[in-house]
């Protein structure tokens, strides 16, 4: 009901105009994907100018972490982007292996490369399906959740945990997997890229899907750049750029995979870019799950990591080290690093400034979802109100690590 | 690119420098860079005076042999004991040479940066939220709202001397039917346990501060002689 009465209310003439109007969208939006207020100006139906108000899930993490020791530090990182634990996990060991000058052995990292790769098809399937579910496809989210639920079962298996993992250590990763996991997970991605064909089945063709997506919130290449943005979304928008390779950390120089990238920058093409990212990821998983040895899954080094239960049975210099380890933890070299990593969404990267003590000096996370959503007003600009959750949902956004 | 027009170093033949130094002593050579080292084994950190951020800045950007496109990161760093108080650290990327480059502004209290936001659009948010946390001011900023914190926050959590527990709590008030916002009550004191052993951590042992004093002097004596 876009209107604009011209007045003349001076000899020159003066346009006013009536119906341009704010709306709030959120905090509470089923399609805001966690607690995200956004101050939508509007003309009828068409968006002028959208104001994101973040903050509202901030928890002071980067505060908080200060006053902890490094060890204390890792569970935080489950709890930024919930979707996507260890990947987060992965930045900050990453960080504290740098500054400490320790590499994890192998299997340590081959681990890591898994589930990060496992973390990946987990926040890509909850972001597809629930993307789906936001423009009105219900079917994705409820097989999208099955599959989830298998994959969280992986998570529980080697960490006791569905979620918040706690799994990777400065060194390597808590502990080794459980037997017969390596070989569920290797029936798991047999299956898999089924679950994808069903998934395109649905969504890639379909009509509705299309009209929603193709040509919605389109960003050039030049435009992703310049608003910091990484992963998926720059992908999409036809730049070729993969963290895990062009600077690779762990295995990942160690195994192929191919980058998918997009064209047109917009909505459908970020959905493209992350179902065929799925499928590169369970082809990292295969791969690492051949090369994996047995081995050592941590840094044997007992000033790092610590020593193993039946060994605190029997020494007394491996229980002072268990001791030490969790009370005052060890201390990092004084020094910083940013260290990044690929992360589902993006590039995630950690500044960790180390003074020498037990604890960071200052840890700030550089979230991903954060330069998206800064770019919201650039993407949603003259789209209609139905568009916005489109555009949100297709950009990956959680509160978590945004407000952090 | 940084290889070819980078200026002839004064090097030995041997170690040759590699990319990241080479890259280090072209961007030297810009003005207003006060230092440059290589940290934590390959990332390249320049120091920028704050006056000269913008030039810089501009030309770390278009220059084809630096190329930054994309500012991945800003935030403040807190150092309450130095006499210029906040670090303003930027980490940049360039995806077109596949290098990263971390540049630090040092500024004071009263001190405003220039806002980078015309040369990297993402920058704006980054600077909102160092002004939230740290009270960091960036002029030329066309947005400096709060960010992460409370309509209304007072204060720079982010600060060192800003306590963990904050000031003020916020309930839901069932008579006034409304949140209400009071000073922080903690039922115990707040503990904040120093696990740092003796044996490493700490120089002066309680009731062994001579032999600290004498030992000063030592190395004292020793960086004269």
């Amino acid at each position: 009901m876009s209107e604009t009465v011209h007045l003349d209310q001076t000899p020159r003439g003066r346009i006013v105009e009536i119906d341009s109007h704010s709306i709030n969208f959120g905090p509470q939006h089923p399609s805001a994907h966690g607690v995200l207020r956004l101050i939508l100006e509007l003309d009828g139906e068409v968006v002028e100018r959208a104001d994101p108000h973040i903050g509202l899930l901030h928890r002071g993490t980067e505060k908080l972490m200060e006053y902890r020791t490094y060890t204390q530090n890792v569970p935080y990182f489950d709890r930024l982007d919930y979707t996507s634990p260890m990947a987060q996990e992965h930045a900050f060991v990453l960080a504290v292996e740098k500054l400490l000058s320790i590499t994890p052995p192998d299997r340590g990292q081959w681990i890591r490369v898994i589930f990060a790769e496992i973390t990946r098809v987990l926040n890509h399937l909850l972001n597809l399906t629930t993307y789906a579910l936001d423009v009105g496809a219900i079917t994705p989210s409820l097989w999208g959740f099955e599959e989830r639920e298998k994959l969280m079962e992986f998570h529980e298996a080697a960490s006791g945990a569905r979620l918040h993992a706690n799994y990777f250590r400065p060194g390597g990763v808590a502990k080794d997997l459980p037997a017969g996991l390596t070989d569920r997970i290797a029936v798991w991605s047999e299956t898999f890229p089924k679950f994808c064909d069903d998934l395109e089945e649905l969504l890639t063709a379909n009509r509705i899907w299309k009209q929603r997506t193709v040509d919605i919130g389109v960003i050039s290449a030049e435009d992703a750049l310049a608003w910091g943005f990484a992963g998926p979304p720059l992908r999409a928008s036809g730049v070729p750029w993969d963290l895990r390779r062009t600077q690779p950390y762990d295995k990942y120089a160690e195994v192929e995979f191919q980058i998918p990238v997009g064209r047109n920058g917009d909505c459908y093409d970020r959905y493209l870019v992350r179902l065929n990212e799925m499928r590169e990821s369970v082809k990292i998983i295969r791969q690492a799950l051949e090369k994996m040895k047995p081995g050592p899954v941590k840094v044997q080094d007992r000033k790092f990591t610590p020593p193993s239960r039946g060994e605190m049975k029997r020494s007394m210099e491996a229980l002072i080290h268990h001791f030490k380890l969790y009370t005052e933890g060890y201390h990092v070299p004084a020094g910083a690093t940013y260290t990044v990593v690929e992360a589902p969404k993006g590039e995630f990267g950690v500044y960790l400034v180390a003074d020498g003590t037990n604890r960071p000096y200052r840890c700030k996370i550089r979230s991903t979802g954060f330069a998206f959503l800064q770019a919201t007003d650039v993407l949603c600009k003259r789209h209609m109100l139905a568009d916005v959750s489109a555009i949100v949902g297709s950009l990956d956004v959680v509160f978590g690590e945004i407000d952090r | 690119m940084a290889e070819e027009t980078a200026p002839a170093a004064e090097v030995p033949p041997p170690p040759p420098p590699t990319a990241l130094e080479l890259l280090g002593q072209a961007i030297a050579t810009l003005a207003g860079v006060t230092a440059w080292k290589i940290e934590s084994g390959n990332e390249l950190v320049v120091h920028v005076e704050r006056e000269s951020l913008l030039t810089v800045a501009t030309a770390l950007r278009d220059d084809p042999r630096f190329a930054f496109e994309q500012m991945m990161d800003l935030c403040g760093v807190d150092w309450p004991e130095r006499e210029v108080r906040f670090e303003v650290v930027y980490n940049l990327l360039s995806v077109t040479l596949n290098q990263r480059v971390r540049v630090i502004v040092p500024t004071g209290l009263n001190e405003p940066v220039a806002s980078v936001c015309g040369i990297w659009p993402s920058a704006t948010w980054w600077e909102r939220e160092a002004w939230d946390l740290f009270g960091i001011v960036f002029t030329g900023q066309p947005d400096l709202r709060r960010i992460l914190t409370d309509y209304g926050f007072e204060g720079h959590p982010m600060r060192k001397d800003f306590p963990l527990t904050g000031y003020v709590e916020v309930r839901y008030d069932e008579d006034r039917k409304a949140v209400v916002y009071e000073p922080v009550k903690l039922t115990q004191d707040w503990r904040s346990f120093d696990f740092l052993s003796p044996w490493e951590g700490m120089t002066t042992l309680p009731g062994d501060e001579k032999v600290f004093t004498e030992r000063a002097e030592e190395r004292q004596a020793q960086a004269k002689g």
